[in-house]
């Protein structure tokens, strides 16, 4: 059982005297607990995190390189400024894909203007435009570039898109994208989502060959839009839309293609998963080009089921008969799944802390295998999403917002989940404490956790935490019998 | 269907069934537009070539897969090496939650670390209110005993003072103004981790000892017979520092550790989460001052701070990551001279020890060649093991060592017969080693995670040595220095000599001859 509203609220409010009055007035207003019938979690967020509370969250060269355009495998994404932000964020989120690395896809590798102080003081551009210059005689096919802004590149002034122009005339009309996702721009992540989106639509929508790339379109062709194939996420799902009869014609952007990008508005539905990071270009695509978009769940079987259904309802009854099929024909892996884990999981409480949709679309996977979510809270979430998560959590969860490193040790001391699901950051924090714990960003280097197949991972793996011998470990025997 | 709970597929496997098979070879033929199979692969064969090579090496602007971090990393390890010490960085926060994830996915250990989180409006008007309001807070919430304050690019940018920001902060009642918060400024376009651990360090040590940034007086030194050590920048930090310590308690050496993460980056797991642990405390760090003599492990981690301590009177040495028997004996009979103390005999066996294991197995790495590639100290140190060993270092490579470094390499490598071919490449990254491993093949590469690439790439095997280690798990608790040290190493190196050994006559039928049970 999770903690009663009076409960959260007492706790929240011991948790709160740590801070300094200014700072715990502010940091109220980001932790509540969701009541039954409010439309929303009852708490601000996308609001700037306060310094020095130990914030969880990243920058907007994060959402944009990190997240929504270095998966894009057959273009080379410059991670233009000093070296660290490449460095750290290199190769590390694991958005599968598969080519001959460093001749035609650069997925994992780390390109970098790495710049130096003369660089600062006199500018960068000329030395971009050296870059892709140099990248045009070692890479010579690769499809595409973008260039990722670090925080420096909006202080001295660069002009970036000024040179990305000019190179990609010289270029005969090679794709390349500027993208002002500096780390100081925003919030959070979120706004380099957002950015990024931006710049897909300027860079590569507006300026599209219609002749480049041509295929017949079909009228189940769809597009898989906000998966990063982390461990092949993006797969496991393809397969299932597949075998519902519908052409997937391009993955954004886990294992994706510049291609793809292009031809998305020949789509006749997008398909959303993280709502999070790419809503933007889904409204755009609909507005611009009429196409529909529709959010869907494939995590755990009631909500994969639900949006298999969700998805067919937008076709004809072929689809729609299909649907039906693929749920059928999983119902044994999935009755299996849930039969051997369901025991053994039954009742256990879970607390999150994730990005993008996590804190609300892995609440259902959870519950199937009879496991109760009693906190969550987004890293870098907006109003919309704590209102779509009022169709997930229970009444009486405790929510927080960009919770900081006090706050979360603290809630996790009290509420005493059985699991706790957030990131590297925070993993071993709990471990030391005797909290059994799986990464939720990068499902802790294991995955596909979507679709079926995916499900049947997640399963095993909460399983393989929670009921890890080791956790009857922690303390000595001598000390447990005094 | 592909999956199956009882034996349930992992990425590894599943992605190889028939199905999924199936639905990327018709992702590709439809969707992805990918270049021509034959294009393809002359551009694959292409990139072997001695003449890409040299294109390769011609570049001037672009890096690719660099084997280092930026300064703010190395300033976050310093701090976190002093007792309840929590490293504040001022800028950017993307900056620290990636420094912490990168620790931890080294260390597979937390690291606290706090940002004051400037935006938009800092950038305009400058992080002032951030430092006020995040001292505070940072104060209030983990209790830390001193903060330590260093920079990201953005606040180096605009050209925020810390030393003014804190003093400001102090008036305003953010902290108390006797509360000790040394800092450093870090530029992220300036040198790289291992400059900012220098100039982090620098800046706590010139702190307690000059004055506490003119709100205290400055020490005065009375020189003792104590000794400092001083690491650097180390992926194997936990199981180092201990060994030195060990080492100077047999020599009976009273000595104080000068930036020590070595607890609070190995806490146990019992209940407890420990956001500080060990490290040096200030109390230390001012009795530091009176010590006769202070020894740097890695010379290129910490010249501004040796500097800083020669200026104060300390007899100073500064080594290269010694290792291997003649690093070690080095490092202890400098020890040795400044203490006047012997080195005991348990070091002499373990130093026996150590040759009789190197004499056992000198057979089976004698002309063996070797690429390695990590930071100038790491690279000096294990290309002088690999000479002591036969072995050939042919490609010594360090992105963030110059001219200067590789001179001192090639004066290794031309001081030995088995440095004879063998070439230091300063200023060069893992682009450029690729281009060497396929013009000059050697036998192994000895590097950090990212050199699995290489392998992948080159055939070549990789030997994890230097920072970060992501892939594989508890190397940094085990020490690489001291005889100890080097016989890990020495192991480590056999291993996957013996390994690559069996991999290439495992053929039955085919091999079988040479796949021996008595190696």
């Amino acid at each position: 059982m999770s903690l009663t509203v009076e409960e959260n609220k007492a706790l929240i409010e011991e948790v709160l005297k740590a801070y300094p009055e200014k700072t715990a007035k502010k940091r109220a207003k980001h932790l509540g607990t969701f009541e039954d019938g409010k439309p929303d979690c009852g708490v601000k967020s996308n609001i700037k995190s306060l310094p020095g509370v130990m914030t969880i969250r990243g920058c907007a060269y994060a959402g944009s390189k990190g997240v929504v355009w270095g998966p894009i495998k057959d273009m080379i994404h410059i991670s233009h400024g000093p070296v660290g932000c490449g460095q750290y964020s290199w190769a590390s989120r694991r958005n599968y894909y598969i080519g001959e690395t460093g001749i035609d896809t650069f997925g994992t590798m780390q390109f970098t203007s790495d710049f130096q102080e003369k660089d600062i003081v006199f500018g960068g551009d000329k030395k971009l435009e050296k870059i892709i210059d140099e990248i045009e005689v070692l890479f010579p096919l690769n499809k595409g570039i973008t260039v990722q802004s670090e925080c420096p590149i909006g202080l001295i002034g660069d002009d970036i898109e000024a040179v990305s122009k000019k190179k990609a005339k010289e270029y005969e009309g090679k794709t390349i994208v500027p993208v002002r996702c500096e780390g100081f721009r925003g919030v959070s992540q979120s706004l380099g989502h957002h950015i990024a989106n931006d710049a897909v639509r300027d860079w590569v929508f507006d300026k599209v060959d219609p002749n480049k790339n041509v295929f017949e379109s079909s009228p189940y062709d769809v597009a898989i839009i906000g998966d990063y194939n982390i461990g092949g996420d993006a797969w496991s799902s393809r397969i299932l839309l597949e075998e519902m009869g519908l052409r997937v014609i391009a993955q954004w952007s886990g294992d994706g293609t510049i291609a793809e990008l292009e031809n998305t508005p020949k789509a006749k539905l997008n398909v959303l998963h993280c709502y999070r990071s790419m809503n933007y270009i889904s409204r755009h695509m609909e507005e611009k080009y009429g196409i529909p978009w529709v959010e869907y769940n494939f995590f755990g079987p009631t909500m994969i089921e639900k949006s298999l259904r969700e998805i067919a309802s937008h076709f004809d009854d072929t689809i729609k008969a299909n649907a039906e099929v693929v749920i059928a024909k999983y119902r044994k892996l999935i009755d299996e799944t849930i039969a051997k884990y369901k025991p053994r999981l039954q009742g256990k409480k879970v607390m999150l802390f994730v990005g993008g949709l996590r804190p609300r679309h892995v609440i259902g996977a959870y519950e199937d295998l009879g496991m109760e979510v009693v906190g969550t809270g987004y890293e870098f979430g907006h109003n919309d999403d704590y209102q779509r998560t009022t169709h997930y959590v229970k009444d009486g969860t405790l929510i927080y917002d960009d919770v900081t490193g006090y706050e979360f040790e603290k809630f996790v001391e009290k509420v005493q989940p059985d699991l706790v699901g957030s990131g590297i950051k925070e993993k071993y924090v709990f471990q030391k404490m005797g909290v059994p714990f799986r990464q939720m960003h990068s499902w802790d280097y294991s995955g596909p956790y979507h679709g079926y197949d995916g499900f049947a991972i997640f399963a095993r793996d909460m399983d393989m935490a929670i009921n890890s011998p080791v956790w009857s470990l922690t303390k000595a025997p001598w000390k447990k019998a005094a | 269907m592909p999956q199956n709970v009882e034996k349930v597929l992992d990425h590894e496997n599943l992605f190889r069934e028939p199905e999924y098979k199936a639905m990327f070879d018709n992702k590709r033929s439809q969707f992805e537009f990918r270049v021509p199979a034959e294009e393809l692969a002359k551009q694959i064969e292409y990139a072997k070539t001695w003449e890409y090579r040299e294109k390769n090496f011609a570049r001037e602007a672009l890096t690719v897969n660099p084997a280092k971090a930026c300064q703010p990393l190395g300033a976050v390890f310093a701090a976190v090496g002093f007792e309840k010490t929590l490293p504040f960085v001022h800028g950017s926060q993307g900056c620290v939650a990636y420094y912490r994830s990168h620790f931890s996915r080294h260390f597979k250990e937390p690291t606290s670390c706090v940002s004051s989180s400037m935006t938009e409006d800092a950038a305009v008007f400058g992080g002032l209110n951030n430092m006020i309001d995040g001292l505070a807070n940072t104060y209030n919430l983990y209790k830390p005993e001193m903060i330590a304050v260093s920079t990201t690019c953005m606040a180096e940018v605009i050209g925020d003072d810390l030393d003014a920001f804190i003093k400001t902060s102090k008036q305003k009642g953010s902290i108390p103004a006797e509360f000790d918060v040394p800092f450093a400024h870090t530029p992220a376009f300036v040198g790289s981790h291992i400059t900012g651990y220098d100039n982090a360090l620098q800046g706590i040590i010139k702190y307690f000892w000059d004055g506490k940034a003119g709100q205290g007086t400055a020490l005065t030194r009375i020189p003792n017979e104590s000794i400092n050590f001083i690491g650097g920048f180390d992926g194997f930090v936990c199981g180092n520092l201990p060994e030195i310590r060990r080492m100077l308690d047999l020599m009976g050496v009273e000595h104080t550790i000068l930036c020590d993460p070595s607890d609070v980056w190995n806490t146990p797991t019992d209940g407890e989460f420990r956001m500080y642990d060990g490290g040096t405390t200030k109390a230390q760090v001012e009795a530091a001052i009176n010590a006769k003599a202070t020894i740097s492990f890695q010379g290129y981690s910490t010249e501004k701070t040796m500097k800083l301590i020669k200026e104060h009177g300390h007899d100073t040495t500064s080594f290269h990551h010694p290792m291997g028997v003649t690093g070690t004996d080095a490092f202890l009979m400098k020890v040795s001279e400044l203490t006047g103390k012997p080195i005991p005999k348990e070091l002499e066996l373990e130093r026996g020890r150590l040759v009789d294991a190197i004499a056992d197995s000198q057979a089976h790495l004698h002309g063996k060649k070797f690429a390695l590639y990590g930071d100038p100290d790491l690279m000096l140190g294990m290309t002088a093991f690999l000479l002591e060993l036969g072995a050939e270092p042919v490609h010594v490579l360090s992105t963030n060592g110059d001219k200067e470094w590789a001179e001192k390499v090639q004066v290794l490598l031309d001081a030995s017969p088995f440095g004879k071919n063998c070439k230091a490449y300063p200023k060069a990254d893992l682009w450029h080693m690729r281009s060497l491993l396929f013009t000059e093949k050697v036998d192994f590469l000895i590097g950090n995670t990212y050199g699995k690439y290489l392998e992948r790439d080159c055939g070549t095997p990789l030997i994890r040595l230097g920072f970060p280690i992501f892939d594989r798990h508890h190397h940094h608790r085990f020490p690489i220095w001291g005889y100890q040290g080097a016989l890990r190493v020495l192991t480590m190196l056999l291993d996957e000599y013996f390994e690559a050994l069996d991999a290439n006559t495992i053929g039955i039928g085919t091999t079988d001859y040479s796949y021996d049970i008595i190696r």
